[in-house]
Parts: structure tokens; C-alpha cells; sequence
């Protein structure tokens, strides 16, 4: 028996010179994600994004969930960023119940998300080194985030999906030697970067294969609505942790970096400079944080007011945010999340519209673009 | 249960915010306003001119989320506009919401992917998660659900997930 198989997943020809070829939807970069470009010659002429592949209705599991119970699920979203995911809906669920946090459970946020920003840019970056042939571009961060993932599980206890940030606070305090053993990773980590800008960013083939490649213009990427390292390289300085500051970022040193050229090595750029802001914010955290509690008192069938909150934090890969409206009960009525990476996608047919088809993996992966997190 | 009013006051922004609605007169209601955010209910036949009002006068150039709500009780659905601004001075930190409630037997809304281009895949989104109709939009088709999906928009109240009970 043969399977049944769509018209539109084959490569088909359009028009006598043109040629329709399916990308995906086995993984064309890290999780399932289709789009079909037509191309003439090796020009891209159109491009359609077919997501949905990973589509699991978390926003409909929400209603029949507790705000405690929804943390597992939501977090499955977005496995690089588990952290970044779930701070919001935490936030906007406190901002329903009305309670306020302890500063130290803050701090644990702060530290446990930054660390995950670590961790999701260097998944991207062994992804972007193999996009682009150079093999030790992929396996140098694959393995230096080992021991990103290695810190995170000291203080969460799993390796990638913690449920840290809950409703309430954190669950649990960090251990006493996480000091210690973060500042002699940053201390590596801080070298390691030096390396990675000599063998991968000045690269005289990633220069070639990324400069003035994929270019959005600052005016575009506002208006399309793009977030997060796709805005930043196209010179806009936005970033919710110093537009919106939650936490205690108010109070943090550290800069936002921005690229005038809006281009896939602007993208990538962002990403580098990203990592070592991060540890820098961890630090900080690390010398300010006060002793104390860190989870508020609340019932695991916590109620909630009638009403609505739109919480925000900055992600790994840019704004991401919650919208809960609540009819008062213990469960939420509607939760709808507002993603970065579905927010991006918009960026991706703009982008290859008019570049060479060697182009597309390496634009296609700067854009940081998690089916699973786009589809939820 | 109900919000307990709090007294907070507003800063700046938020009061030019709310001082440049009252220019909308009935067509724009403010539903709430707190530091931050801000909430406004307008009804389908103005939404296309309040979107022009919140980009031009109130320097509002992104849309970040749409929501869609289905409200059984009261036969309607409450679409949510949110939108954020990058060019607006100080405006950064304030999410101005825009709801519209239609009827839920013949859900229909003027597409903003005119005014906002960035509304396209969260409208369509919101097409096929409650079957809201945006008029005016180029290309409604099938997004994230699968191709040969064939039972009512999943987030309506009235579908209920397999396996789980009327109760739950």
C-alpha cells in the first residue's frame, strides 16, 4: 500500500522556468517546520511558510488545568527557553491573584532565565555553524552548554524542563556552591567566547556567507512587528528587560547591542554579544540578591479575580508574552500566548523573496526561528 | 469575587493616552486603565478608524497579539487587539488594548492588515482557532491546525478536548 502523499509536498513545476520545492517538514533546522519556495534558477521568487506541524493546542490545555498544573505543560513549548516561557504566565497569574512575589525569588528568576538565554543561543549557534559547513562551530557550543545545562540543574534540579518559575515565586532556593561553581564557568565561558569570535565570527566564510545577506530595514522590521535579536539587528534598541524592566533588571548594568546593517550577520552578532550580557547579569545577581524566602504562600487551588493580565518578559529569542483573562476560578478562561518565534515567521518570506537559494539556511536559521514554540 | 479598585496613579503617558481618546468621543470606550496598560472596547464598524487613530496619533506601530474569546453566555466572541509601540516617545513600557465584540453565529471583523501589516498571521491565527472572519484579508487559509482538520475552531467553548469529560 502506497501512502497518500499531498500534491503540495512535491517539487513540481509552476511554469516553464520556475520549480516549486518543498523545504521540510523533517526538521529543516531543529524541530518540525514546513515552507515551499519557488524558485527561478537559484533565485527565489516566493516564499510560504506551512507551520503547525507541532501544533499541540497548549492554549486549550490551559482550561482544563490549574495555574499549577499548566507549568509542565506550557514549558514543552519551548524546550531551549523553558524558563523565559513560563515567567510570564507565572507573572500574569500572580497579577490575577494578587500577590507579590519575595525579592529573592526574583533574583532566582533573573539568574535561572539568563541562564537559558545562554543555553538557547548556544543551541543556535551549533545549529548556525552547521547550517554554514563549519562543523566545530557546532560542536564547540553544543558542548559548552552542557555545562550551562549543568548549572541549571543545581538550582531546578532537571537537566531541561525545571517548572522553576511558578506561580508564587521559585520552587525551590539555589544551593549554596551554585556561586562558586557559576563564577568559574563564566570565568571559562568568558574565554571560550574570544575563541568563538576568532574560529566562527571572523571567519572569512561566515563573513561572506552572512554579510549584506538577508537584509530588513529598520522601518520594516517595526512595521512587520519582528521582536527580539531580528528588531536589534535592524538598529532598533528594544528589548523588554529596558522597556518594560520586571524583576529587578532596573537595577542591572549591562547593554542592549544593536546593528545598523539589519542583515544575517547583524542577527548573529546580536546573539554573540547577547551571551556575554547574560553572564554579566548573573553576576550581579549573584553579588546583589538578599537572603530570604522564596515562594509567597498560595493554595494549589489558588482563586483568582475576574479580569484580565498581559504579562511580558524577554526571551531567549525576543518578547514573549501571556494574556490571561480569568472568570475568578481556579483555572484560567482563556490563555493566549504571544511567542516570539511566531512573531519572527513573518520575517521569513520577506527575507528569502529575492535571495539565492544557498542563502536560505543561513537566513532562514538567524532568525532563531522554534517551530514548537511558533505552534505551541 | 471581584477586583478590589485600587488607587493608583497614572503616569504621564498613560493620561495623554487616555486624554487623546476622549478626541474618539463614543466610538472608543476605555474598559480599564492601569500603569502599563490600557483597555479599550470599540465596536466592529469603528475598529478600522480607532486603528488608524491608535497608529497615527497615538504612535502605536505594532501589533503584538490577538486574542480571540468566545463568550457562550453571551453569544459573542471579544477579539483583542494588542499593540505596542517601538517610535513612541516613552510609549515602549504601555500596551494599549484594543477589544471588539461580535456576535458568535456570524463572526466578522475588518481585516487591520492595512494599517497594521504586522496583524496578518495573528488574524489569521485567529480565523481558524474561533472562526472569526477578517474581511479584507488577503490569504484566510489553514495555518496551524492540520490540513484535514474537519470539527469546529478549537477554541470555541463548545469543543471539548477527546477524552475529557463534560465536567472537567
Amino acid at each position: 500500500m502506497s501512502l497518500p502523499v499531498g500534491s503540495g509536498m512535491l517539487t513540481q513545476a509552476v511554469a516553464d522556468d520556475k520549480l516549486t520545492v518543498s523545504i521540510g517538514p523533517q526538521h529543516p533546522g531543529a524541530g518540525h517546520f514546513r515552507f515551499t519556495i519557488t524558485v527561478e534558477g537559484d533565485e527565489i521568487v516566493d516564499a510560504v511558510p506551512d507551520p503547525g506541524y507541532v501544533h499541540r493546542g497548549a492554549e486549550k490545555q490551559t482550561e482544563y488545568r490549574t495555574y499549577l498544573q499548566s507549568i509542565p505543560m506550557l514549558e514543552r513549548s519551548s524546550l531551549t527557553d523553558v524558563t523565559n516561557i513560563i515567567m510570564p504566565f507565572s507573572m500574569a497569574a500572580e497579577e490575577l491573584m494578587g500577590i507579590e512575589i519575595p525579592p529573592r525569588a526574583k533574583y532566582l528568576r533573573m539568574i535561572m532565565g539568563e541562564n537559558q538565554r545562554i543555553i538557547s543561543h548556544l543551541y543556535w549557534m551549533g545549529i548556525q555553524g552547521i547550517f554554514l559547513g563549519h562543523s566545530t562551530a557546532f560542536m564547540w557550543p553544543l558542548g559548552d552548554r552542557d555545562i550551562f545545562v549543568d548549572l541549571g540543574q543545581m538550582i531546578g534540579g532537571a537537566r531541561i524542563t525545571y517548572s522553576y518559575a511558578i506561580p508564587g515565586g521559585v520552587r525551590n532556593d539555589m544551593p549554596d556552591d551554585f556561586k562558586d561553581r557559576a563564577i568559574k564557568v563564566f570565568n571559562y565561558f568568558e574565554k571560550r567566547l574570544v575563541d568563538y569570535e576568532r574560529i566562527f565570527f571572523q571567519n572569512p566564510l561566515f563573513l561572506k556567507r552572512t554579510q549584506g545577506v538577508g537584509v530588513l530595514p529598520r522601518n520594516e522590521a517595526i512595521s512587520l512587528g519582528v521582536v527580539g535579536q531580528v528588531l536589534r539587528a535592524s538598529s532598533v534598541k528594544s528589548d523588554v528587560r529596558i522597556d518594560e524592566p520586571y524583576n529587578f533588571y532596573k537595577d542591572m548594568d549591562f547593554e542592549v547591542p544593536t546593528y545598523e546593517t539589519g542583515d544575517t550577520w547583524a542577527r548573529c552578532m546580536v546573539h554573540l554579544v547577547e551571551m556575554r550580557q547574560s553572564m554579566r547579569i548573573i553576576r550581579q545577581c549573584l553579588d546583589k540578591m538578599p537572603q530570604g524566602p522564596v515562594r509567597a504562600k498560595l493554595s494549589p487551588q489558588q482563586r483568582t479575580v475576574v479580569g484580565e493580565a498581559y504579562s511580558r518578559v524577554e526571551g531567549a529569542r525576543g518578547a514573549m508574552s501571556f494574556h490571561i483573562i480569568s472568570d475568578g476560578s481556579t483555572k484560567p478562561y482563556r490563555v493566549k500566548i504571544s511567542v516570539p518565534s511566531f512573531r519572527n515567521l513573518i520575517a521569513l518570506p520577506r527575507l528569502l523573496i529575492g535571495s539565492h537559494v544557498a542563502d536560505m539556511p543561513a537566513i532562514y536559521w538567524s532568525l532563531d526561528y522554534w517551530p514548537v514554540e511558533a505552534d505551541r | 469575587m471581584s477586583a478590589a479598585p485600587v488607587k493608583v496613579e497614572l503616569p504621564a503617558e498613560e493620561k495623554a493616552i487616555l486624554d487623546s481618546l476622549t478626541k474618539l468621543g463614543d466610538k472608543a470606550k476605555v474598559v480599564f486603565s492601569k500603569p502599563n496598560r490600557i483597555k479599550i472596547s470599540v465596536f466592529a464598524d469603528n475598529l478600522v478608524e480607532v486603528a488608524k487613530f491608535v497608529r497615527d496619533e497615538l504612535r502605536f506601530d505594532q501589533c503584538a497579539n490577538v486574542t480571540g474569546t468566545d463568550f457562550p453566555k453571551e453569544k459573542q466572541l471579544e477579539i483583542t487587539f494588542h499593540f505596542n509601540s517601538i517610535d513612541g516617545a516613552g510609549l515602549r513600557r504601555i500596551i494599549v488594548a484594543v477589544a471588539c465584540r461580535v456576535p458568535s453565529s456570524a463572526p466578522e471583523l475588518p481585516s487591520l492588515i492595512e494599517i497594521f501589516p504586522s496583524v496578518n498571521y495573528h488574524e489569521r491565527e485567529t480565523t481558524e482557532m474561533l472562526g472569526c472572519i477578517f474581511k479584507g484579508h488577503p490569504n484566510l487559509s489553514r495555518f496551524l491546525l492540520p490540513e484535514d482538520w474537519n470539527d469546529i475552531p478549537p477554541m470555541l467553548k463548545a469543543y471539548r478536548l477527546p477524552g475529557r469529560l463534560e465536567s472537567e
